[in-house]
This record gives C-alpha cells, sequence and structure tokens, in this order.
C-alpha cells in the first residue's frame, strides 16, 4: 500500500494548523464551534488533500467523490479546507458571522461552492449520504460518500436509521468517519449519553469498521486509502481526536466547544497554534 | 346551480375511488416515462399503494424499514442527485415524525421531493387517533416554501400527482385511505395555485378539499333542493391557495364555511380565514376537527360523531345561514 512520504505530512501538518490559524482569524467576528472544528481538522486536510476525487475549479462536477459534515457545527473546518483548496477565496472566509454571509454558523450548499449538503440539525448527514450512495448504484457511477459525524451526535437515532440502511442496501461506496472528541456541549459524552462502543456499535449493524487516531496523518491516510474496507459493506472509521486540538488550553475541554473568545485573545491563541505546529513537525523529524 | 365552469369536468356514474388507489397507479404509469423518479417508502407499501411501482421498478424502489426520519433524509439526498422522490407513509409519521427531516433536509435547501401521505385525516377509522393525521396540514404550512395539495377523488390524483412530477419543488400530498365517489371525468385540469368552483350561489361560501369533497357536494345538491344556492368550492391546493376565488366569492356573499377533515386550527379554514381576514374580511364558519384527537370507528360513525357527515355539515349552515 502506499504511504505518505515525510515530506507529504510535514505539507499536510503545515496546511492543517494553517487553516486553524484562519479559523482564529475568522473568530475576530465573535463566537463559534472551534472545538469541533479543531478535532476534525486534520482528518478533512487528508481527506480533500491526498482522498477525496475531486476538482475546486469545477466544484459540481458529476463524478466527483461527496463529502458531508454531518456534525454542520463543525464548519469552520470545512470552510478553511475549502478555502486553502481553492474553491472561493480566502476573503470570504473572513465574512463569517456576519449578516447574510455565505460563511454561516452551519453551513449552506447554496451559499458556498463545495458545500454538498446544508446540515446543522444532527442525524440528518448519513441518512442523506446513504441515498447519494445509492444514487450513485442507480447511475452506475464509482464515486464515493465520505461523512463526519460527531460521536455526540451518534445520540440521534436517525444516524442508526440510517447505519441500519446502509447496510441493509450494501452501499459500500459509502464511508463515517466519527469524529471521537469525546466531549458534547455540555461535557463528556460518556456522562452525557454514553455512544460507546461506536466500532463494535457499527459493526453489529452491518459496518466494516476501522479504529484510528485521528491527528495520525500517516494513519488517516492509510485508513482512508483502503475503504471499502469490506466489499458489500459500508465502511466505519472511529477516530479518536482531541477536542479543540492545536490550542493547548482549550484541549479536551467541553468549554470550547462553542467558544466566546475575546478580541485580544486572538493572536496570542494564533501564536499558541504556530508553537503546536512546531511540535507536529518535530515529531515526523527533519 | 352547477357552475359554468364545472359543466364539462363533472363525472357522471357511480365509481368509487381511494385517493391512496389513484396515486399509486399514476406513479407507476408516471415510473415508466419519467426514468428520475425513485419511490421509497417504509414498509407500507401494499397500504400506501406503491407496491405497485414497485413491482414494476424494483431497482427505482426503496424500502427503508420502519424508520421515517431516515427516509425523508434520504429522499433528500436523492433529489440533490436530480432524482424525483416520491416517498410515501401514513400523513401522522410524515408529518410529525420527520417534521424536522422535513425542514431541514427537504424544505430548507428546497429540494425536489414529493412526500404523498397517506390515510389522513379521521376517515382512517378503526387504525385511531394515533393513526389519524388531523395536524399534518398546519404542521406543511407552516414550513416555509412546501406546496400543500388536497386531492378530493381518483382523477384529481391523477392530476395532482402529475403537476408535482412537474413542479420543482417540495410537495406534500394528503391522501386518504377510504374509497370515495368519483366527482371530476378525464377533462378536469388541476393547476398548483387554483382552486375550482363547482356550483354558484348567492346565499353563501363553502370550501373544502379532500375526502369531505364528496359530502360536501351532497350537502350542497340538497341545499340547492331546497332553493338555497350557494358558491361550492374545491381548493385542492391549500398552499398557495387560490386567493382571488376565495376573495371574489365571498365578495358575493358575504359568508363562508369551510369543511375540512383536520383540526380547525391551522387547515384549510385557517388558510382562508388568512386570505379574508386581510383582503376581503368576512364571516368564516370552520367545520372540521375541533382541536380534539380522533378516535376509533368506522369512518362514517366517526364522520357522525364529529359533525363531519352530511347532517352535521348541513346543521351548521342552516344554522348560520338564517
Amino acid at each position: 500500500m502506499q504511504k505518505l512520504k515525510r515530506e507529504e505530512i510535514q505539507t499536510l501538518i503545515e496546511k492543517s494548523y494553517k487553516c486553524r490559524k484562519n479559523i482564529l482569524k475568522m473568530m475576530r467576528n465573535g463566537e463559534g464551534h472551534i472545538g469541533g472544528a479543531f478535532s476534525s481538522l486534520d482528518i478533512l486536510t487528508v481527506l480533500y488533500n491526498k482522498i477525496l476525487r475531486h476538482n475546486p475549479d469545477q466544484p459540481k462536477w458529476p463524478d466527483r467523490d461527496r463529502f458531508i459534515l454531518s456534525a454542520g457545527h463543525k464548519c469552520l473546518a470545512l470552510y478553511s479546507v475549502l478555502a486553502d483548496q481553492g474553491y472561493f477565496a480566502e476573503e470570504i472566509l473572513w465574512k463569517y458571522n456576519t449578516f447574510d454571509t455565505p460563511v454561516a454558523m452551519h453551513p449552506e450548499e447554496k451559499r458556498l461552492p463545495g458545500i454538498e449538503f446544508s446540515t446543522g440539525s444532527l442525524g440528518h448527514g448519513l441518512p442523506v449520504a446513504n441515498a447519494i450512495a445509492l444514487s450513485a448504484r442507480l447511475d452506475k457511477k464509482n464515486y464515493r460518500v465520505f461523512v463526519v459525524l460527531g460521536d455526540g451526535e451518534c445520540a440521534e437515532g436517525s444516524v442508526w436509521e440510517a447505519a441500519m440502511a446502509a447496510a441493509h442496501h450494501k452501499t459500500d461506496n459509502l464511508v463515517i468517519i466519527v469524529d471521537k472528541n469525546g466531549l458534547q456541549v455540555n461535557g463528556r459524552t460518556d456522562d452525557i449519553m454514553s455512544s460507546s462502543p461506536l466500532d463494535e456499535k457499527f459493526k453489529a449493524f452491518g459496518w466494516s469498521t476501522r479504529t484510528i487516531n485521528g491527528h495520525d496523518f500517516g494513519q488517516i491516510f492509510d485508513t482512508l486509502s483502503g475503504v471499502p474496507f469490506e466489499k458489500g459493506k459500508p465502511s466505519c472509521i472511529v477516530a479518536n481526536t482531541v477536542k479543540c486540538k492545536g490550542l493547548p488550553y482549550g484541549e479536551d475541554k467541553y468549554q470550547f466547544h462553542h467558544w466566546h473568545c475575546e478580541l485580544e485573545e486572538i493572536d496570542n491563541a494564533i501564536n499558541l497554534i504556530g508553537v503546536e505546529m512546531g511540535k507536529e513537525l518535530d515529531k515526523v523529524g527533519k | 346551480m352547477i357552475s359554468d365552469e364545472a359543466k364539462s369536468i363533472l363525472y357522471e356514474g357511480d365509481k368509487k375511488a381511494a385517493t391512496r388507489n389513484a396515486y399509486g397507479e399514476r406513479l407507476a404509469a408516471l415510473g415508466e416515462t419519467n426514468k428520475n423518479i425513485v419511490v421509497m417508502d417504509c414498509d407500507l407499501s401494499k397500504s400506501t399503494m406503491t407496491v405497485i411501482f414497485a413491482k414494476k421498478f424494483p431497482e427505482r424502489f426503496f424500502n427503508f424499514g420502519i424508520a421515517e426520519a431516515n427516509m425523508i433524509s434520504a429522499a433528500a439526498g436523492m433529489a440533490t442527485m436530480g432524482k424525483i422522490p416520491f416517498v410515501s407513509t401514513f400523513g401522522v409519521f410524515a408529518s410529525r415524525r420527520a417534521c424536522d427531516q422535513v425542514c431541514v433536509s427537504v424544505a430548507y435547501p428546497g429540494l425536489n421531493v414529493k412526500i404523498c401521505a397517506t390515510h389522513c385525516g379521521i376517515s382512517v377509522g378503526e387504525d385511531g387517533a394515533t393513526h389519524q393525521a388531523i395536524e399534518d396540514v398546519a404542521i406543511m404550512r407552516a414550513i416555509p416554501g412546501i406546496v400543500v395539495l388536497s386531492p378530493s377523488d381518483g382523477t384529481e390524483t391523477s392530476k395532482i400527482i402529475d403537476a408535482a412530477a412537474e413542479y420543482n419543488g417540495p410537495c406534500y400530498i394528503r391522501l386518504t385511505r377510504g374509497a370515495s365517489p368519483l366527482i371530476f371525468n378525464e377533462n378536469y385540469q388541476f393547476k398548483i395555485g387554483k382552486g375550482v368552483k363547482l356550483f354558484d350561489g348567492t346565499k353563501a361560501t363553502l370550501i373544502t378539499a379532500g375526502y369531505t369533497t364528496h359530502i360536501c357536494m351532497s350537502a350542497v345538491k340538497k341545499l340547492q333542493a331546497e332553493g338555497i344556492d350557494i358558491d361550492f368550492i374545491n381548493m385542492a391546493s391549500i398552499k398557495p391557495i387560490d386567493e382571488q376565488l376565495i376573495i371574489e366569492s365571498a365578495k358575493k356573499t358575504g359568508l363562508v364555511f369551510t369543511v375540512e377533515d383536520h383540526n380547525i386550527i391551522g387547515g384549510l379554514g385557517s388558510a382562508v380565514c388568512e386570505v379574508l381576514s386581510e383582503k376581503q374580511p368576512t364571516r368564516v364558519v370552520r367545520i372540521g376537527v375541533k382541536d380534539k384527537f380522533g378516535a376509533s370507528g368506522s369512518p362514517a360513525d366517526l364522520y357522525a360523531a364529529y359533525g363531519l357527515d352530511e347532517a352535521g355539515i348541513l346543521k351548521v349552515i342552516r344554522e348560520n345561514l338564517k
């Protein structure tokens, strides 16, 4: 199997942390769901740079792989990655939280190139994605559908309705990545409504599952490169992540699910992100 | 007297049909010519009559099991791929259980999904209150951008299914369980946003839609025999509603009755009141389910108990005509 070279991993780290900095710049306009954006950002970075068959110049290319952010509130991550990919000018990001913005607190398909489906109400993305995967089969296309869900989101019953349906309809062009940061709005997922063990649950529903470190670029790439894990079964990746990964004082704190930051905090936070990026780069060596 | 408009479109004969059957048949016929049509159901296809399509086009039929929320979102997903999903389940599940999915996955992006809900109203009968949708029109009307249609008979159902397939956007189509006499013949043309005046009169206006149309028709004929002529309007397009037709009739008669197999809060009666209170203030008497749940019984017994049978409708009209 093809592995990522060290330089490729370095580039991904740099991109991912550049996106984190851009998210903080967006938050100059106020609050946002930074925690889930930062926990899912490394996954999105690998997806858009290395896995998805897509073309930012032709966002509606019919044969593209689809990506649906079921946990729509993590869209700061998606916006920053789409801008980095060239779906739209970076300046659009600075309209975050302004009136009638194309980069709203939940993503809107009609407002921004690269958004496949408007999400925000949790538990909708997987049912939609499964049907898109079924459409590919009807149209004899070979595109794949990737979905990022939150582990808190997995409390929604419609997630499991769709999980059952995907296995039943054998949509093996469907891949979900659960961003399992272990925290939700008001605290630890295990305290509020435990969704563990997610891998075993999806397996019992008829999925082929893997568990990974959602911040290990090599592992994310290796795993996503191997889909479908089994022919005739949808694939589920449970990615263990850290909420607010990259901003040390916010990491693994539920209070950073939705952060009301002070304007004067932003520059310091951006500096800290830079330091964290350096540490990550050191880990992979020079 | 029968309106000029109605003379060529009224059916003469004694054939009956359930709107759900007409739906199933028309859908299967449309499937021949429109390959983008896909059909989804939640293990009720033999009741919603999507089974006819399913047998004919198994590759375009998706059974999602007893999981309505998932089915509605799946329909949204298919619609994003250019498909025209017709999705069916009972009205209670389509409107209540999957309400968030209808609102956020379908209506908000304005997707081309046709929700064809059967077993609406207390005319469902013995299944009882849990299975009788009496608030579905209110729910759907309150969601921006959804077209709400309520056919009165088999013919109108076929025409409405055609119109819905032609229209690009979300539709909620309210179908019923029991058979009812045909009202329209094949000359009838349905347009979204248009009602049809079947009888002309001066004493009052009676507006209805769906399963109650044939009952009202019979009541209107009785009144006519007594020398009481009233305007009688079939308003299958509840949203958008035919404002002009309502205003013109109300201006002429000065008294409006609405009849619906639905809670009087939020349904056809409310829609008529909204038009008239703003544009032609007129007294409106709403006949329907009076803010209570349905019950178990034969449709005839229930209609009598809820004042929706011919006698009940006539009683209210006569009381208010005095």
